[in-house]
């Protein structure tokens, strides 16, 4: 498992990725996650891919882990929102591993009120269809969880959602 | 243009094809058709047909892949079609089951009814190979160009509203299993 010492959480992030052979990336663009897009971006080892919205990209990565490929799909708390039937009838039902890795917005000093109760739904939801779900909050705790869920979520056959946390992000911050 | 008709033509034609038919009579006829372990049905996930298939021609660049998708599926992601459009996999092949209505709910007329046009869509998208077929023998005419050609395609077929010719078990890890094992991709699984 990739060491956390001395690494930013992208860094480590991206290291762990490529430790558990997860080549294709899905996102839909948030501004927490720009290293971790620039990074799948400009690493020959990820294939890169913006979807329009956060159904479809489960559907990719749902595609792509039947043909062979493992993959990691970056979204923010608000796009969770949009794919409770996707992960249910699709991910959940045929038992197919995707890693969520969701920028959390609407917590720890939000200043826009839209995001903050769609936030809100991402750990029920995840509950209620029984995926295992972990806020990152530290920086030493990325490769673990990360490393781990990936891990379990491939061996169990069962999606997997990890929120990261403005505690290791720093999160957004109201501009003026 | 009947559904099971050119399911049935294109069944003929398929060799180790790897087939996304989406939810409802799309797949049902493709099952009816006759079944074959390359074919993934869909139980859920409304409008993720394209995508599940743009997913495995990602995965397997080596194999022709085909997403078989109805109009109110479509409509429900035509984002689907520019991201296709963008990525331009070479080995993905779209068609669309138009019949302008959604059939399944008891045959609500869809904007395909009205004013939407998919072939206009995926070309505005960035899928420049899109094209209406206008009977059977054009619609398989159609799917064999684009099974030969790089870059993705997309066929619309303009369908009446038959019922289908048959269902598949409603069993998704069985069909998700069969589906992978056709793929190769079966050897993914297991402990870490």
């Amino acid at each position: 498992m990739p060491s956390a010492s001395d690494k930013a959480w992208p860094d480590v992030v991206l290291e762990t990725l490529k430790a558990n052979d997860v080549r294709l990336a899905v996102y839909v663009p948030d501004k927490i996650l720009i290293p971790l897009i620039d990074g799948v971006r400009a690493d020959p080892f990820f294939t890169a891919l913006c979807a329009t919205r956060e159904e479809e990209a489960v559907g990719i990565c749902a595609g792509a882990w039947m043909g062979g490929m493992r993959s990691v799909l970056m979204m923010q708390t608000s796009g969770f929102g949009n794919i409770p039937n996707a992960l249910a009838s699709l991910a959940v039902a045929y038992q197919i591993p995707i890693v969520l890795l969701i920028s959390e917005r609407g917590a720890l000093g939000e200043f826009n009120a839209g995001q903050v109760w769609s936030s809100r739904v991402v750990a029920p939801v995840c509950t209620a269809l029984g995926i295992p779900h972990h806020a990152i909050e530290r920086l030493d705790d990325v490769a673990f969880i990360l490393d781990r869920s990936i891990k379990q979520a491939v061996a169990t056959q069962s999606p997997a959602a990890l929120v990261l946390s403005p505690l290791l992000t720093g999160g957004k911050v109201f501009a003026g | 243009m009947q559904r099971i008709v050119l399911m049935r033509r294109l069944a003929g034609m398929l060799r180790d094809e790897a087939v996304v038919g989406g939810i409802g009579n799309t797949n049902f006829d493709l099952f009816a058709a006759g079944h074959r372990p390359q074919n993934f049905y869909m139980l859920g996930s409304m409008g993720l047909a394209f995508p599940i298939a743009l997913g495995v021609a990602l995965a397997q660049p080596q194999r022709r892949v085909i997403g078989i998708e109805g109009d109110g599926s479509l409509l429900m992601n035509l984002g689907c079609l520019a991201t296709i459009g963008m990525v331009a996999p070479p080995n993905l092949t779209l068609i669309v089951m138009d019949n302008a209505s959604y059939q399944i709910t008891g045959g609500q007329p869809s904007a395909s009814a009205a004013t939407a046009d998919f072939v206009a869509v995926a070309r505005g998208a960035g899928i420049a190979r899109s094209d209406w077929s206008q009977d059977p023998d054009d619609f398989i005419r159609l799917v064999d160009a684009a099974l030969q050609s790089s870059g993705p395609a997309l066929i619309g077929a303009r369908i009446d509203e038959a019922p289908a010719a048959g269902q598949p078990a409603r069993d998704p890890a069985q069909i998700r299993d069969r589906f992978m094992q056709a793929m190769g991709a079966r050897k993914d699984f297991g402990a870490p």
